[in-house]
């Protein structure tokens, strides 16, 4: 029996959804993509090109809800399914995007390049508690222009995971799209078999810019799965009220829908986001804080309402280094979105609000994520009588340690953390060099990452993924790639 | 009299009711109080308070932004009066203002507009994805001697350099101090693309502002 929580009423669900309805009637959505803005015209919502707002009739809402598909599966490189985006299904991927990465030494942020990356990806790839990859950091080895199809040439080269991802650019969208056919052989193995998701983000309140949305339309022509980013920040952009940020979130989410399904009828969509509780202090966006776990929770039980699969930003942190903090608000994160049954969870290895990625921070997220998913498994009951008869075999005797039945069941009923968790003795700690928690993330990162086997992806996939990698560095004066580590 | 109507004006400032400390104002001036007394010794020193307790924690964001909000709108009705008098309140400095090109972020952007109004800094704010000949051209135009670039992905960032580069051209950099922020910005990028300063957060900024405008 899988444990679950539900935080909204039903009634409350139901108001949250009309009245998103009543904000894409008026005051609509803001639209920066002509394309865009022509399919909605022609499904006859209301459409003001100069305003480049479009104001959206219920029944189109409801339409393209029912088209969009309830689920569908990520694949791995070697085509087996690997993700499940629909129902309860649990899974978990590291944060995206970060800027900095958190060097391992002096703890300080630097800027991430291509080694780093690597080694990023080899992690989540041995790490069995990480269902996808993600593409992570973006290196500064190489011209920005290409920062974001770089970072899925690098991860091409040694997953075998699906990957979340997404385009910084209309054009290098396209050319990322050829390097995911090329990793798995055609377009149209792509499209049966996904192995990758692209982020597409609306900006609060209720804007689509022209990049984002001509993004969102690529992928449902293309067949490539979306996953919608709405991210209200409650008192800032959007209500601050966590009900009316899930209001907007809604509208949002609708609005990404609509535009996919009029693009491509029953193109996969996710319902995701990374909202935030604005900082009244600050003027931040934290994702640790319980305000904006709330929102992502009470979004995606409105997204389960309208049959979508869900995504969301959780399990980061606020802080700068790898402390209490740092693990207080990633656990708490990565729990409530588990309990929620949210598809894919993302966010590991991130800190600094969604700015910083750590080695160090994913190997213990790793553990939380273990953790977690024991704990959504629930209390079971393994055989009838529990307990009764064993019991009574035993009488007063504790001296179950012994028994077929521990033997039996230990491994399926307890999870077994790593090196990371400290369950010895004082002395035992002493001895072993008086570490703390991060100290042991990273010798667990040198152990891990020697783990990597290489992907077995062929020879001359990689000579055509580097070429076409080259081929966009070129445009931005750069003549050569920097080398890749040795796997 | 004087006096109290003045302290009502602090106080409801403080309290963040902005239509009646407007609604104050307007009866201060009918009561042939000064302009530049209601600024003094009211409007001037609720704001100060407010300042200060945020600065503390006591107060939040909001609190901030809506006495300043009050501000603003107690100040129009005040302008026209100065005007008459052939008085007027010394403006922080002129700033113009925008998320560039290729860039739809706001969020950071507005917030650090807002709070530079609430400081006392005329504002300009050109909102997002603004051309660098837009921001060239506001800067001539109004004699800013502040100009804030604000960039949040790291393929839009190169636009801050590229529109002090045009700033050089016009030749106007000489004029106005440039300052850069959002998220993917450091002091190292600024110093690199030569600009005058960096904030990482609007409170940093407000700070910043006021020290290149010294």
């Amino acid at each position: 029996m899988s444990l679950r929580i539900r935080i909204l009423e039903k009634e409350t669900i139901d108001q949250i959804i009309d009245e998103a309805l009543g904000v894409l009637q008026d005051p609509g959505v803001r639209i920066h993509n002509e394309e865009a803005l022509e399919l909605l015209a022609e499904a006859e919502a209301l459409v003001d090109h100069e305003a480049k707002v479009a104001k959206i009739p219920e029944k189109l809402v409801r339409w393209s809800l029912d088209q969009a598909p309830s689920d569908f599966d990520l694949y791995t490189l070697t085509g087996k399914p690997a993700s499940h985006y629909g129902g309860d299904a649990v899974q978990f991927d590291p944060g995206s995007a970060a800027l900095t990465i958190l060097d391992s030494e002096s703890q300080e942020q630097r800027p991430p390049v291509t080694s780093d990356f690597v080694t990023f990806v080899k992690l989540v790839e041995v790490l069995p508690q990480l269902d996808a990859q993600s593409t992570a950091m973006i290196c500064t080895d190489v011209p920005a222009e290409i920062g974001d199809l770089y970072r899925l040439y690098l991860a091409l080269n040694y997953m075998c995971k699906p990957i979340v991802t997404g385009a910084f650019g209309k054009d290098t969208w396209w050319i990322m799209k050829e390097m995911l056919e090329v990793a798995v052989g055609g377009s149209e193995e792509l499209a049966s078999k996904p192995v990758a998701i692209f982020d597409v983000c609306p900006s609060p309140p209720l804007l689509w810019s022209d990049l984002t949305c001509q993004n969102l339309i690529d992928c449902a022509r293309t067949g490539i799965p979306s996953e919608l980013v709405s991210m209200p920040l409650a008192g800032a952009a959007a209500p601050v009220t966590l009900a009316g940020a899930v209001v907007q979130h809604t509208a949002e989410c609708m609005s990404g829908v609509l535009i996919s399904q009029l693009a491509q009828e029953g193109a996969p969509i996710v319902w995701g986001g990374s909202p935030a509780a604005f900082d009244m202090r600050e003027g931040t966006t934290p994702m640790g804080d319980v305000g904006t776990w709330l929102i992502d929770c009470a979004y995606a039980e409105v997204g389960k309402a309208l049959g979508m699969p869900t995504h969301a930003y959780l399990g980061m942190s606020d802080a700068k280094v790898v402390d209490a903090q740092c693990g207080l608000e990633s656990a708490g994160g990565t729990i409530m979105a588990a309990l929620t049954g949210i598809n894919m969870i993302s966010g590991a290895g991130m800190l600094d609000f969604e700015s910083c990625q750590s080695l160090e921070k994913l190997v213990i997220d790793a553990e939380i994520i273990g953790m977690t998913k024991r704990l959504i498994t629930g209390v079971e009951i393994r055989e009838k009588p529990i307990a009764l008869s064993l019991i009574r075999e035993m009488g007063h005797r504790g001296e179950y340690l012994g028994h077929p039945h521990t033997m039996r069941w230990f491994q399926k009923e307890l999870y077994f953390p790593s090196q990371i968790i400290d369950r010895g003795s004082l002395d035992s700690w002493k001895s072993k060099g008086r570490k703390t928690s991060f100290e042991r993330a990273r010798d667990e990162v040198k152990r891990l990452v020697v783990e990597y086997e290489p992907s077995g992806l062929a020879p001359e996939v990689r000579d055509e993924l580097r070429h076409i990698t080259e081929r966009a560095a070129n445009k931005f004066g750069m003549d050569r790639l920097p080398a890749l580590p040795r796997e | 009299m004087t006096t109290d109507i003045l302290a009502d004006i602090k106080e409801t400032l403080i309290n963040g009711d902005q239509k009646r400390t407007v609604e104050l104002t307007k009866i201060a001036l009918e009561n042939g109080i000064e302009p530049m007394t209601i600024i003094n010794s009211a409007l001037t020193v609720g704001m100060q308070v407010v300042g200060d307790r945020f600065s503390t924690g006591e107060f939040f964001l909001p609190n901030l932004i809506v006495a300043g909000m009050a501000v603003q709108n107690a100040m129009s009705i005040l302008e026209p009066e100065l005007q008459a008098r052939h008085e007027e309140v010394q403006s922080a400095g002129t700033v113009v203002i925008g998320t560039v090109k290729g860039d739809i972020h706001e969020i950071g952007k507005s917030l650090v507009a807002t709070l530079l109004s609430c400081s006392g800094f005329e504002v300009y704010d050109l909102g997002v994805d603004v051309p660098n000949e837009t921001f060239v051209a506001k800067v001539e135009e109004i004699g800013a001697n502040l100009l804030g670039l604000s960039a949040l992905l790291t393929t839009t960032m190169t636009m801050q350099r590229q529109t002090i580069e045009e700033l050089e051209k016009a030749g106007l950099r000489d004029r106005v101090k440039v300052m850069v922020g959002g998220a993917p910005v450091s002091g190292e990028w600024a110093e690199s693309i030569g600009a005058d300063g960096y904030a990482e957060d609007a409170m940093a900024a407000v700070r910043l502002a006021k020290r290149l405008v010294q």
